[in-house]
């Protein structure tokens, strides 16, 4: 009865697909710079909804016995003079987020908390407060720059061990790649108002290995072929190399995905923020390993990755010396 | 390939057996099991509801402390030594106490008596090598200038440092706070965890008080309304009193006895009038010191100062030999406990900041439980349909390697005693995607190879050995990523890196041996002619 289990019962992609992929490279690179560049645009201004982890102040969630009244709360915690208050409702009725920007000295900051919670237990009896984050300035500098760091230093130990494994111009293409998908992320952020804090370093940090770990797959195919077609040109070797790990990457970029969605839909509201990057990340980074990865080891590798087997086991007839023009010139039949 | 040695197979089949077996303290209670069994994954203070604080400890207060007391102890010296001097100053910000003496030919000599207040710190590097801890100068004109060395500065720190981790230690243990976490931080930092603190203010008030008590004589020739004070006299505020103006008192400075000779404290009502006192004891020094000053100044006022204020000022009627007093002041039965529990605990070295504070309730931390293990089930759901559908009986299999995965996954934390955060969930449940990666791999590799023309066996081989070293390449990125997240992120974020770099790992190991495994048991059970992908 379940013997139709048994076999496969889709294929993301037919098995003898042969997409010209490189005939789009130019229009690939050109959209992802133009993303890239606007995300960057974007990031500098209007600028990223910056975490309490990350630019230090108070978040409280509070709730009260009954729907919140938000002006009355809000009058009474501005009352404290304490700065801008942001007060929002939180998941329902009766619970409210209440943020606060930091307070000069760290010690300033702790009596801010103390008199927020006595102000909204007078203001609203029987009021609870559920969670309590207040960072100071120094440390919001250090996990700030702590992210940064580990961001640098990621995509750093990524280019040396891909340069380690393959040629430099695998490494270049694939840390390119990811710079342009790390700044796309963080355009994502800057457009969807998402905040950026640890978790969502935690987030482009996982995309980035996860990114690596796709473009290493589909470089691990397009060497293997190098070595099996001697003479194939380089842009049809990578074409088909693409196609063959099409739905290697595909699937797994499935797989990712649909165990991130969970994570966007019931995860809380904690989460949530978490898995959408994640999921943004997910589509981006399987796009770029076709469409920009490749494109940039073609334009590197043209003359260069063939050379040493040209030479020393079979020569080729030169290649017309309009292909290597035009590997830069735009896309040819 | 598809050839298992039997004590292969035991092996692999040991290796799930003892990881079932790790994971089985998990759902038996804690108070069961015997200590050496009692390896559980705990769970971070976002899902259990607790307090995070992070206290930085007052490195300037530290060097003040210690800028100030060469300052008093070197005018006795030059007293002594009969050395004339003007100007003599602690220069706290600049680490340094600078005089200038009145005959610059007694410069040299003003050294020597200073050189001598050096106290020997470690030198860097070296576990026996010392050097003192300032560096006297002289100028021609008479200047000497005694300045911390930089080895000082970090010898004095970290001693503060370890020294306020043993007081916040015994100050939360008198809180009776159960499972409480306290761990130094960096250079100046102590972390604290307080599972099951829903309101971490007490707590917070107590860490942020230095609780250094002292007894000293008051100066009653001097006038407390003046400006400044005479030379080793401060003038300090006396607590306030039912709505009454704090009065101002000329204390000496010298510390007659000080609360680190204290043995024993505890809060007790007066049995006149029914006030709230605290009631201790001095030790064998301090009750012989208190003893002395006493017997010296009957009929005088002595102060008791608890972090620069006056508590009380009473006048001595006779010598107090028996090493007991009471502490009266404003006290109700709470503030009362506060300072016996601070006074027992003993002074901080220097103030403490709490420079982050994160608390949870319990009730967010059972919610986001419940998000988490909801997530984790459909999560699972999808990636297991879609594998099945899309890989069919080899897609099947990796799904029991899944299963596999996870409950080692568990085990591993387990092992490690590691805590469980919410991110930590998140990345158990992104493992469900990420730990296929190597099936698919696999699976797509045994397709192409069936296409190629391969007999089953071949095929099944090939796939298996040619996806090896795509996955060791493919997987060592994702660990890359979650090593630079765990040395640079902090709190939750790590356990979000430790599940994912240990689910990486282990899906290494599901994804190929196991499911190899797997697969060659199928593979002899059915000997089929074409594979099912």
């Amino acid at each position: 009865m379940l013997g139709f289990l048994r076999r496969p019962l889709f294929r993301l992609v037919p098995d003898d697909t042969r997409i010209q992929f490189m005939r789009g490279r130019i229009v690939g690179l050109v959209v992802s710079a133009v993303l890239s560049t606007a995300s960057v645009v974007l990031a500098i201004y209007p600028g990223l909804e910056k975490g309490i982890d990350f630019k230090g102040g108070i978040v409280m969630e509070a709730r009260t016995p009954g729907p919140a009244d938000l002006g009355q709360l809000r009058g009474v915690v501005s009352g404290l003079g304490l700065g801008d208050v942001g007060m929002q409702e939180f998941g329902d009725a009766s619970t409210v987020l209440i943020r606060l920007p930091v307070q000069g000295e760290e010690a300033a900051t702790q009596q801010a908390v103390s008199r927020v919670r006595g102000a909204l237990e007078t203001a609203a009896p029987g009021t609870r407060i559920l969670r309590t984050e207040a960072v100071g300035n120094r440390v919001s500098d250090e996990l700030f720059q702590g992210g940064l760091i580990a961001l640098a230093i990621s995509l750093g130990a990524m280019l040396i061990y891909i340069w380690f494994r393959f040629e430099w111009q695998f490494a270049v293409g694939a840390i390119v790649t990811l710079i342009l998908d790390t700044t796309k992320v963080v355009g994502f952020l800057a457009v969807t108002r998402l905040e950026f804090n640890l978790t969502t370093i935690a987030a482009i940090l996982t995309i980035i290995g996860f990114s690596a770990n796709d473009k290493v797959v589909v470089y691990d195919r397009m060497r293997e072929n190098l070595r099996k077609f001697k003479t194939m040109p380089l842009r049809e070797l990578i074409d088909r190399s693409i196609n063959e790990t099409l739905n290697r990457t595909l699937g797994t970029s499935m797989t990712l995905f649909l165990s991130a969605l969970p994570l966007a839909l019931f995860g809380g509201e904690t989460l949530a923020g978490f898995a959408w990057v994640m999921l943004f990340g997910i589509v981006v980074s399987a796009s770029s390993s076709i469409f920009i990865a490749a494109p940039i080891l073609l334009f590197l590798g043209e003359n260069r990755l063939r050379r040493g087997t040209e030479a020393v086991a079979k020569p080729v007839p030169p290649r017309p010396a309009a292909r290597a023009a035009g590997s830069v010139a735009g896309p040819q039949a | 390939m598809l050839y298992f040695a039997r004590w292969k197979v035991a092996a692999i089949l040991g290796v799930i057996a003892l990881g079932l077996i790790l994971c089985v303290p998990n759902i038996i209670p804690r108070s069961v099991l015997p200590a050496w069994a009692a390896r559980q994954i705990s769970l971070g203070l976002d899902l259990r509801g607790g307090s995070y604080l992070l206290l930085e400890v007052d490195m300037n207060a530290v060097v003040r402390e210690r800028v100030e007391s060469l300052a008093d102890a070197a005018r006795t010296k030059l007293r002594a030594a009969n050395i004339g001097y003007l100007n003599l100053a602690g220069d706290p910000n600049n680490r340094r106490l600078s005089l200038r003496v009145r005959d610059p030919a007694q410069a040299e000599a003003a050294a020597v008596q200073l050189r001598e207040l050096a106290n020997p710190v470690p030198v860097r590097g070296s576990a026996t090598n010392t050097e003192p801890d300032i560096v006297v100068t002289t100028a021609p004109d008479g200047t000497v200038t005694a300045t911390l060395s930089d080895a000082a500065l970090v010898a004095r720190g970290s001693g503060a440092v370890e020294q306020s981790l043993e007081i916040v230690r015994r100050r939360i243990d008198e809180t009776g706070v159960s499972e409480a976490l306290i761990a130094r931080q960096g250079q100046n930092r102590i972390l604290v965890q307080l599972p099951g603190v829903e309101d971490p203010n007490r707590i917070k008030d107590l860490l942020g008080r230095t609780a250094r008590m002292t007894f000293h004589l008051l100066d009653e020739n001097a006038n407390p309304a003046a400006g400044a004070p005479p030379p080793g006299v401060q003038f300090l505020q006396g607590e306030e009193r039912g709505g009454q103006a704090p009065s101002r008192y000329a204390v000496r400075r010298r510390v007659e006895v000080d609360g680190a000779n204290l043995s024993d404290a505890r809060a007790g009502q007066d049995s006149r009038n029914g006030e709230w006192v605290v009631n201790f004891t001095f030790d064998s020094v301090g009750t012989r010191r208190f003893a002395e000053v006493t017997r010296q100044n009957v009929g005088r006022p002595f102060a008791i100062v608890l972090d620069d204020k006056v508590i009380t000022a009473p006048v001595i009627r006779e010598p107090i030999t028996g090493g007991r007093g009471q502490i009266s002041g404003s006290f109700n039965a709470r503030s009362a406990n506060d300072v016996a529990v601070l006074l027992r605990a003993g002074a901080l070295p220097a103030p403490l900041t709490v420079v982050e504070e994160r608390t949870v309730g319990p009730e967010l931390g059972a919610d986001a439980i419940r998000a988490g293990v909801i997530s984790l089930a459909v999560g699972a759901l999808f990636v297991f349909l879609y594998m099945g559908f899309a890989y069919g009986l080899l897609g099947w299999f990796a799904n029991i390697a899944l299963l596999v995965n996870i409950m080692l996954m568990m085990a591993a934390l387990s092992l490690l005693q590691a805590t469980l955060t919410l991110p930590g969930i998140a990345g158990i449940v992104l493992t469900l995607g990420t730990a296929l990666d190597a099936n698919i791999l696999i699976n797509e590799r045994i397709r192409e190879e069936t296409r190629a023309g391969r007999t089953p066996i071949q095929a099944l081989e090939a796939g298996f050995t040619k996806a090896s070293g795509t996955i060791m390449d493919s997987n060592l990125t994702n660990l890359i990523a979650m090593a630079c997240l765990f040395a640079f992120g902090s709190g939750p974020v790590k356990g979000f890196a430790v599940t994912v770099a240990i689910g990486t790992v282990v899906q290494m190991w599901t994804a190929t041996t196991l499911v190899r495994l797997i697969v060659s048991w199928w593979y002899r059970a059915t000997r089929p002619r074409v594979l099912p992908v």
